[in-house]
C-alpha cells in the first residue's frame, strides 16, 4: 500500500470513529463500513481501527475473521451470495449456480480477474417462499431462473 | 425479482388483524406498568423466537432489577432455515413491532431499545429508519413520550454480519458489544447481565408484535386463540413442496394435516418443523399439533413430497451446522463435522450399523454437552431423519445397498 493511500485510510477511519464513538461496541459498525467501501478490511485497516479504539489488533482480527460478511482479503466490487439452504435448493438453486459460474467464468468462493465479481454461498436468506434467492451486494433477488439471474448480473455491471 | 417492501393484504386473527399505529403505547401509558405486567402474565404468552420462555417472567425480572440502565433488544436475526415471518412483520407491520418495543421499554424502565437486524435484511434498513423518524415526529419516540412526563425512549438499529449463531441471545449481545458472536455461559442470563452488563430483555420480533395486540385488546381476548398452554396465534413460515408457500397466521394447536391442506401440498412425505434445528415428522404423525406442548417451532415449516431424498435434506442441514457452529465448544465444533461425515458415508454406502449407533450416541452427547442451543439442537434432524426414514435410507438401492 502506498503511503498516501495509508494516510487517507487512516483519515477515513478517524472520521468513522468520530461518528460511531470510541467504544468497543462501535467496532462492528465501523468494520461494516470499511468492508463496504473497500471490499475487504486490510491488515493495515485492522491495525488502524485497533489503534484508534485502543484495543489489541488481534481483537479486531478475531472479529473480522468471525463474521461471514467481513473479509480479510480483497473481494470483488460486487458480491453475489446464493442461498444454499434446502428450500432454495429444492426450488432450483442448482441451475442458478451453474449459470452464474458459466457467466462469470469462476467457481464459488472465487473472484473474477477484473475484481468485479465474487461468488459466495450463503445460509438461509429468509426468502424461502420465493426461492431460489440471491443477495447481490445489499439487494435481495427472488424467484430466480438462470436467465434472470444472469440478467441481474449484467445489469449490475 | 428484487425484494422490495410492499404491504400485501393479509388476514389473521391476532397479528394480521387491524391495528392503529401507536395505540398500544397510548394504552400502556394510561394503564401503567403494573397493569401491563398483569396483562402480559395473564395472556400466558411465551417467546416466539423458538425457546418459548414466558415473556412476563423475563419482563418482571428486569422491571424489578435495580440498575442505572436497562435495555430492550429486539432479536431480528431471523436465521433459522425456513423462517421468514420476521421479515414480513418488519416490512409490513413495523408499527406492531416498534410499538411493542416502546411498551417493553416503558414497562421494564429502559430508555434505549436496539433492533438487531440480520445483515441479509439490509434492504429494509432505510424504510425502517424512516419509520422510526416518523415515530419521533409523532412523539411515539423521544422525550416525554405522548406527554408522559419522564418517559424517554428511543430505538436504534444495528446490523449483523452474516452469522446465524448471533440469533442466540448472549451471542447477539456479544456481537452488539463489538465481539465475536460467541454464546456465553448461561447463567447469568441477559435479564441480570445483558448488554454492557445491564439488565436486558431480549425478545423476538413476533413476541413484541404480539405484545402490542395483548395491550390493546386484552389478555382474555388473546387467550381465546390457541390452546390452554400455547395461547394466541403463531406466524408460520411455510416453504418447500406446496402450491402456496408464505407466512400464515394460525392458532396454536393447528395440526400438520390441517396445515398441508391450507397451503395446498400434495404427496407430502415429511414436514420439518422448527427449521434445521427442529425435527422431521413423517406422514404417519401428521395428526400432531403445532404447539409448545407438541410439535414446537419458532415458525419454520418445510414440506417435502415423495420425490425428495431425505438423506439429501439431512446433508443440507448438517452442512449448515458445520458452517454456522461458532467453534467455541468441542461437542458442537467436532460433533457436527462427524455427523456430516456420517451422512456422506451413508450416501456412499460405507457404513456399519455399529458406526451409525456410535454417531447416535455422539448426537445425544452433543445434546447435553454443547454450550448453546445450536449444538444442543443440531443433532435433532440427524436423529429424527435417520429414525423416521430408515426404510428409505437404509433399504433402498441407492446409498450402496443392493437387494439383488
Ligand atoms: C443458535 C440460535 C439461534 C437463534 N436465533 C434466533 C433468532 O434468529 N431470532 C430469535 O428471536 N431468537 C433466536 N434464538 C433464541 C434466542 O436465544 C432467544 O431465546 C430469543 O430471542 C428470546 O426471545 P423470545 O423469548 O421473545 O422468543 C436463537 C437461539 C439459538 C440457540
Ligand atoms: S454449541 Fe456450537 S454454536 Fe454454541 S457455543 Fe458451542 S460451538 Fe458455539
Amino acid at each position: 500500500m502506498l503511503v498516501y493511500e495509508k494516510n487517507s485510510l487512516s483519515d477515513e477511519i478517524e472520521v468513522l470513529i468520530e461518528k460511531f464513538g470510541k467504544e468497543r461496541s462501535a467496532l462492528l459498525p465501523i468494520l461494516q463500513i470499511i468492508e463496504k467501501r473497500h471490499n475487504y478490511i486490510s491488515e493495515f485497516a485492522q491495525q488502524e481501527v485497533a489503534r484508534l479504539l485502543d484495543i489489541h489488533p488481534v481483537e479486531v482480527y478475531s472479529v473480522v475473521s468471525f463474521y461471514n460478511f467481513l473479509h480479510r482479503y480483497p473481494q470483488g466490487k460486487n458480491i453475489v451470495r446464493l442461498c444454499k439452504t434446502i428450500s432454495c435448493d429444492m426450488a432450483g438453486k442448482r441451475e442458478i449456480e451453474e449459470a452464474l459460474k458459466r457467466e462469470l467464468g469462476i467457481n464459488f468462493d472465487e473472484t473474477t480477474r477484473d475484481k468485479k465479481w465474487t461468488l459466495e454461498y450463503t445460509s438461509c436468506l429468509g426468502m424461502c417462499d420465493q426461492g431460489p434467492a440471491m443477495l447481490v451486494n445489499d439487494k435481495v433477488y427472488t424467484k430466480l431462473d438462470p436467465e434472470t439471474a444472469v440478467q441481474i448480473i449484467n445489469d449490475t455491471k | 425479482m428484487e425484494a422490495k417492501i410492499n404491504k400485501t393484504h393479509r388476514e389473521g386473527a391476532v397479528l394480521f388483524s387491524p391495528y392503529d399505529a401507536g395505540s398500544s403505547i397510548k394504552k400502556a401509558l394510561e394503564v401503567g406498568r403494573e397493569n401491563i405486567l398483569f396483562e402480559v402474565r395473564e395472556s400466558k404468552i411465551k417467546g416466539r423466537g423458538g425457546a418459548g420462555f414466558p415473556t412476563a417472567t423475563k419482563w418482571m425480572l428486569v422491571a424489578a432489577a435495580k440498575a442505572d440502565k436497562k435495555y430492550i433488544v429486539c432479536n431480528a436475526d431471523e436465521g433459522e432455515p425456513g423462517t421468514f415471518k420476521d421479515r414480513v412483520l418488519l416490512t409490513e407491520y413495523p408499527d406492531l413491532v416498534f410499538d411493542g418495543m416502546v411498551v417493553a421499554g416503558y414497562t421494564i424502565g429502559a430508555e434505549i431499545g436496539i433492533l438487531y437486524l440480520r445483515g441479509e435484511y439490509i434492504f429494509m434498513l432505510e424504510q425502517l429508519e424512516d419509520y422510526l423518524i416518523s415515530m419521533r415526529q409523532n412523539n411515539l419516540l423521544g422525550k416525554n413520550i405522548l406527554g408522559k412526563e419522564g418517559f424517554n425512549f428511543d430505538i436504534s438499529i444495528r446490523l449483523g454480519s452474516g452469522a446465524y449463531v448471533c440469533g442466540e441471545e448472549t451471542a447477539l449481545i456479544e456481537s452488539l458489544e463489538g465481539h465475536r458472536g460467541e454464546p456465553r455461559n448461561r447463567p447469568p442470563y441477559p435479564v441480570n447481565t445483558g448488554y454492557m452488563g445491564y439488565p436486558t430483555v431480549v425478545n423476538n420480533v413476533e413476541t413484541l408484535a404480539s405484545i402490542s395486540k395483548i395491550i390493546t385488546k386484552g389478555a382474555d381476548w388473546f387467550k381465546t386463540h390457541g390452546t390452554e398452554k400455547s395461547t394466541g396465534s403463531k406466524l408460520f413460515s411455510v416453504s418447500g413442496d406446496c402450491k402456496k408457500p408464505g407466512v400464515y397466521e394460525l392458532p396454536w394447536g393447528t395440526t400438520l394435516n390441517e396445515l398441508i391442506k391450507i397451503v395446498d401440498a400434495e404427496n407430502t412425505k415429511a414436514i420439518q418443523v422448527g427449521g434445521a434445528s427442529g425435527v422431521c415428522i413423517p406422514k404417519s404423525q401428521f395428526d400432531r399439533q403445532l404447539s409448545y406442548e407438541d410439535a414446537s417451532t419458532g415458525g419454520s415449516i418445510m414440506i417435502f413430497n415423495e420425490s425428495r431424498k431425505m438423506l439429501h435434506v439431512l446433508k443440507n442441514f448438517m452442512d449448515f451446522f458445520v458452517e454456522e457452529s461458532c467453534g467455541q465448544c468441542t461437542p458442537c465444533r467436532i460433533g457436527n463435522v462427524k455427523l456430516l461425515e456420517c451422512v456422506e458415508r451413508i450416501e456412499k454406502g460405507e457404513y456399519t450399523f455399529s458406526y451409525i449407533n456410535s454417531m447416535k450416541d455422539l448426537s445425544r452427547t452433543m445434546q447435553v454437552a454443547s454450550k448453546c442451543g445450536l449444538g444442543q439442537s443440531s443433532p435433532n434432524p440427524f436423529l429424527s431423519i435417520l429414525e423416521n426414514f430408515k426404510d428409505e435410507i437404509f433399504r433402498s438401492k441407492e446409498n450402496g445397498v443392493s437387494h439383488a
